[in-house]
């Protein structure tokens, strides 16, 4: 267990370094290192700290973010094909921003786009918790979830569908794709707080996902207040995955796979894999987010794109893994 | 005597219907309660009404405690058994312990020595490092067991432990749970199977339509006019030089 949290650190800490010293500027390690940590005056400097920094930063944020809520989600539902975005939150947020590019909000304001992206997520968790209710088990939260859902994916049809100009349509749909590229420090010190928050709230829930184990009534009886665990998920989730959607647009499969690959490397306690998902989750973003720079310098290939091709045969694989498991 | 489980007026409506009405009885050290009835008569509602699982009017002592206090008080195991991952067996048991540690902290020498008592007292130590959920069905209800076993609590509630387990199992199971009656703590087991019930438990509830129709030692519950009347059974019932033997005969409708 500290064995496998001990590599993950390390990994994160090598893509995190590998990926402050990749970009179109051609500058070799020496002198990124130096024009990082030392204010030279040159535009070096500049690129180091204002682009490169924050896209790694923002890698770090959004992978441990879905990589801990898809862990946190899958515990508490119990079903590892659980996600972050199941209770609407991801959904309710790229609506947000999709309002934001079409009213010309996110040109005119740079913060625009994330905090109403955080808003409406807010408003959808809010309108998950009232529809799911006070009590009541797992299954009314995935469904007002579901609902949720369809509700802000037909509201942003509706805005791409009276969408005035075809630019204002791309720009939607490549910034549904999400991408750290080109994003500033402004936006990492909108995303941390909230994220910080967030893991704070789902890093408290090991014990009680580790009781669900043994289902809803046995983890009561063990002294296991249901009603605040599921608050505290929900709060939780909606912060990481607000924040991360805010920043990064909608990225898949980090909160599904990641939480599934490292399972049986934590004995399948609940409680062990959220924060081994947090690390694992931030790995394979910033890795993710090297590969997009590395395939097609000169394209800008997006991020989400690059993880769904990761993500899709991952998860193809673990669908064959499970069906040989229930043959 | 201070009784572990004491009900009063207990009443559960499901809409306008009562599933449990008006149930009143106290339990205490010493007793291993057999909860009987038919399909539908109750024993699941009544019992989850009690640890305060479910909504209900009246009382219950157990379901007036603060929800970590009720924790460290009454263990249970539901009828619905859950292992939703491929956590070890050692681990599974030890979930037991949750309501003791400390916040924040993992098993103390003492939880450990919780947990190897319940594994030994379920013949599991085998079984400890094997994944759980992938145990056969009596396997896995034989480690839920173990793991109410390691709460180590004053009551235990049961919810049909035994149902699906092998004969040497059940009986081995039945004994584990007059010797922590014996210990001076009560337990409290729905069960179907009224051979087993007749001669290890202390005390018989018998339930019917979600009332209680009668409360006592098993010789003084099992009578035919009731098996006659609840379970529409004639049964062979009789306290020989091996213990009182019951052998449901047939069904009399």
């Amino acid at each position: 267990m500290t064995r496998l949290m001990l590599l993950l650190t390390l990994g994160v800490l090598a893509l995190f370094s590998a990926s402050m010293l990749i970009g179109p500027a051609p500058v070799g390690v020496g002198d990124s290192l130096r024009a990082l940590f030392t204010d030279t005056g040159e535009p070096m400097t500049l690129v180091m700290r204002e682009i490169r920094l924050p896209r790694a930063v923002l890698a770090v944020i959004t992978g441990a973010s879905l990589g801990m809520s898809g862990a946190a989600m899958q515990g508490y539902l119990r079903n590892p094909l659980a996600e972050p975005g199941l209770i609407g939150v991801s959904s309710s947020a790229a609506l947000g921003a999709v309002i934001a590019l079409q009213t010309g909000a996110a040109a005119a304001f740079t913060l625009a786009l994330p905090l109403a992206a955080l808003g409406t997520a807010l408003i959808g968790v809010m309108l998950v918790m009232v529809l799911a209710g006070p009590r009541g088990a797992s299954l009314t939260l995935i469904l007002a979830g579901i609902a949720i859902s369809a509700l802000a994916g037909a509201l942003l049809s509706l805005v791409l569908n009276l969408s005035p100009n075809p630019f204002a349509t791309s720009e939607i749909v490549f910034w549904m794709m999400g991408s750290l590229a080109d994003r500033s420090m402004v936006h990492v010190w909108l995303a941390l707080p909230l994220s910080l928050f967030g893991w704070i709230l789902l890093g408290s829930l090991g014990r009680g996902l580790d009781a669900l184990t043994l289902g809803e009534d046995a983890a009561g009886a063990l002294g296991i207040r249901l009603p605040r665990l599921r608050l505290t998920l929900v709060v939780g989730t909606a912060c990481v995955v607000g924040a991360a959607t805010a920043v990064a647009g909608a990225i898949g499969f980090v909160g599904l796979v990641v939480p599934h690959i490292l399972r049986p490397f934590v004995g399948a306690r609940p409680s062990r894999l959220v924060f081994a998902s947090g690390l694992g989750g931030a790995a394979l973003v910033l890795a993710a987010d090297i590969a997009v720079r590395l395939i097609l310098p000169d394209r800008d290939l997006k991020l989400g794109v690059v993880m769904a091709l990761i993500g899709a045969p991952l998860f193809l694989h673990l669908i064959y893994k499970t069906r040989k498991e229930f043959a | 005597m201070m009784p572990l489980l004491e009900v009063s007026g207990l009443t559960v409506l499901r809409g306008d219907h009562p599933v449990v009405s008006n149930l009143s009885f106290a339990i205490g050290p010493g007793e291993c309660v057999g909860l009987i009835g038919p399909n539908g008569a109750g024993k699941t509602t009544l019992l989850r009404a009690a640890l305060g699982l479910l909504p209900h009017q009246g009382r219950s002592n157990i379901s007036d405690l603060a929800i970590g206090t009720r924790a460290r008080h009454a263990a249970w195991m539901p009828q619905t058994r859950e292992i939703a991952w491929p956590i070890d067996v050692e681990a599974v048991i030890a979930l037991g312990r949750t309501p003791w540690l400390p916040r924040g902290g993992s098993l103390r020498p003492d939880d450990r020595a919780a947990v190897e008592r319940a594994l030994s007292h379920m013949d599991l130590a085998p079984y400890r490092r094997r994944a759980a959920n992938q145990l056969s069905g009596g396997e896995q209800a034989r480690v839920l067991i173990a793991r109410a076993l390691a709460q180590e609590t004053p009551l235990l509630m049961a919810d049909e432990p035994i149902a699906g387990l092998d004969p040497a199992a059940q009986i081995a199971t039945m004994q584990v749970f007059g010797q922590i009656a014996a210990e001076g703590k009560a337990v409290v087991v729905s069960l179907h199977d009224l051979g087993l019930a007749a001669r290890h438990c202390t005390r018989i509830l018998m339930l019917d339509h979600g009332q209680l129709v009668a409360d006592g030692p098993p010789a003084e519950v099992l009578t035919p006019a009731r098996l006659a009347e609840v379970f529409a059974l004639r049964a062979y019932y009789q306290t020989g030089p091996d213990g009182p033997i019951f052998q449901p005969l047939e069904y009399l409708r």
